[in-house]
């Protein structure tokens, strides 16, 4: 079936689309300073570790995105000091949270019933499950991204351009830094659903990654990776939709060939 | 508040090396001052100290009156190199704006003010028809122009410049310390060198770095003091820039 007629037909897959629009925002907004700032390893640690607070809030009845906000804030924190304050252990303890992270998630989860549907869901991703209550939460985390970026877009720049010189003006480069992860570890939690953990991110990474061959400043860098990060998980989706495949990981390809792609050609025009 | 910047006693170490041993200095809200020395010799430490981004060991730093950090805001400083990376995806408008954090206003944008100063700014260092031009498509002479603007458009009453003019060549050298004289008009300005000759020309003292500090007017110095502060022979040549 033609996957438009389907869009008109189906609510699961009109929330699917608005899930890919909302997650496509955050991840152009927040991908961008994840880029310029080179920290995509360390937000790949938040976003594993994740399946930690997962698994202990399905365990427990919580909502298993909530255990998902609160792990990966806890997550943020910790790694944003570290590599403030302890550089030479970044790498190390980034692989640690990474790697504990899961172990938790999957002792929790495998002593939960019905385990085996849900860990895929949260490995991968499955835009097409996503809830009305879940895309609620995803639209409120997305005003709240908004929001303080465009109330600190002009520190939060100062401090990703020149860490030095934002210190020297008497900017809180502390505070603001772990402000700025927290947003980064919000905005994983809302790909979550439509991608997955684990591929989570080349969609926080990839689309503002070509966005900055072809933008001026960091308020275009970041419009344009929202529009293309919309355009190819909507793409995904459509594909994996007409395919019957997996959405999460149709979307990741396609992001990666565009990738791929647009970074040849740049390359080969310059 | 009656100088720029006061130093009695100062010592600093990285680990067991001594850095800088037993500095005095006092620098006038007027003066325009050049620091040389040898390299590793503590110049670069010596600013940072008085920028408060290093604590000294021993010793008293007043800068503007107070310490260096609560002077922070009034102070502009020049980086030897852009401490930033320059495929940013940012433009010299742009850069040069983010010198007046700390004084605009705390959310959201920047305010019609800020604009306006960092045009004059601009302006005034001879970069704004390259105001929407990113960063990445600018030469070593104009890039140490928009940081020379980024210091300024916070209104320092004391700059502190780090080597501003090792990366570019002998004509935009004497172009910005021209720059540099006309600015010295409303602010003190401290700047490191390793080419006494060069700013013995613009500067009224010449403070000699190597571990300790010496500073002499600058009609008197002569080969005996350039071999005291290298530590080896020195040639020095007569000459005059034109």
């Amino acid at each position: 079936m033609d996957f438009f007629q389907a869009l008109t037909q189906h609510g699961f897959l009109q929330n699917a689309v608005l899930a890919s629009v909302l997650a496509s925002s955050a991840c152009g907004m927040v991908g961008t300073y994840v880029v310029v700032k080179r920290i995509g390893f360390l937000a790949g640690g938040i976003a594993h570790a994740v399946l930690g607070g997962m698994g202990a809030a399905l365990f427990f009845g919580f909502l298993p995105m909530l255990g998902a906000l609160v792990t990966a804030v806890i997550a943020a924190l910790v790694l944003g000091l570290v590599k403030l304050h302890a550089r030479e252990q970044e790498d190390i303890l980034i692989s640690a949270f990474w790697a504990a992270g899961m172990a938790v998630g999957i002792l929790f989860i495998s002593q939960t019933p019905g385990y085996q549907v849900d860990l895929m869901t949260y490995l991968f991703g499955n835009v097409l499950l996503v809830s009305k209550q879940q895309l609620l939460m995803m639209l409120i985390l997305n005003v709240v991204l908004v929001v303080t970026i465009i109330l600190f877009y002009k520190q939060f720049t100062a401090i990703t351009f020149d860490e030095e010189f934002a210190r020297l003006r008497g900017l809180p480069v502390t505070a603001l830094y772990l402000i700025l992860l927290c947003l980064t570890a919000v905005s994983i939690v809302l790909m979550i659903q439509v991608v997955g953990l684990i591929l989570v991110i080349a969609l926080l990474t990839l689309p503002a990654a070509i966005s900055q061959h072809y933008t001026q400043t960091m308020k275009s860098m970041m419009g344009l990776a929202v529009i293309l990060g919309t355009l190819f998980c909507l793409t995904g989706l459509g594909v994996s939709y007409s395919l019957d495949v997996p959405s999460g990981a149709t979307i990741i390809l396609v992001t990666a060939l565009a990738y791929l792609i647009l970074t040849i050609l740049h390359r080969c025009r310059t | 508040m009656s100088k720029a910047i006061e130093i009695v006693d100062l010592t600093f170490r990285y680990g067991d090396l001594l850095v800088l041993d037993a500095i005095d200095i006092e620098v006038e809200l007027n003066e325009f001052i050049g620091v040389v020395g040898p390299n590793a010799g503590g110049k670069s430490t010596l600013l940072k100290i008085v920028l408060g981004l290093l604590q000294p060991d021993r010793g008293k730093v007043t800068v503007l009156g107070t310490t260096p950090s609560k002077a922070r805001k009034k102070l502009g400083y020049v980086p030897q190199y852009p401490t930033f990376p320059r495929d940013f995806p940012i433009t010299v408008g742009q850069t040069v704006l983010m010198g007046r954090l700390g004084v605009t206003k705390p959310f959201a944008g920047y305010a019609t003010s800020d604009i306006s100063v960092a045009e004059q700014a601009m302006t005034e260092t001879e970069i704004q028809h390259l105001a929407s031009r990113r960063l990445n498509t600018l030469s070593g002479g104009q890039l140490q122009r928009v940081m020379l603007a980024r210091a300024l458009v916070s209104q320092p009453e004391l700059m502190l410049l780090d080597e501003p003019t090792s990366n570019i060549d002998t004509r935009l050298e004497s172009e910005i310390f021209d720059l540099l004289k006309e600015l010295n008009k409303r602010m003190a300005i401290v700047v490191v060198s390793h080419d006494v000759g060069f700013i013995s020309k613009y500067v009224e003292r010449v403070a000699c770095l190597n571990r300790t500090l010496v500073c002499h007017k600058t009609e008197t110095i002569d080969g005996r003091t350039l071999q005291q502060l290298y530590g080896s022979d020195v040639h020095m040549v007569a000459h005059r820039h034109s």
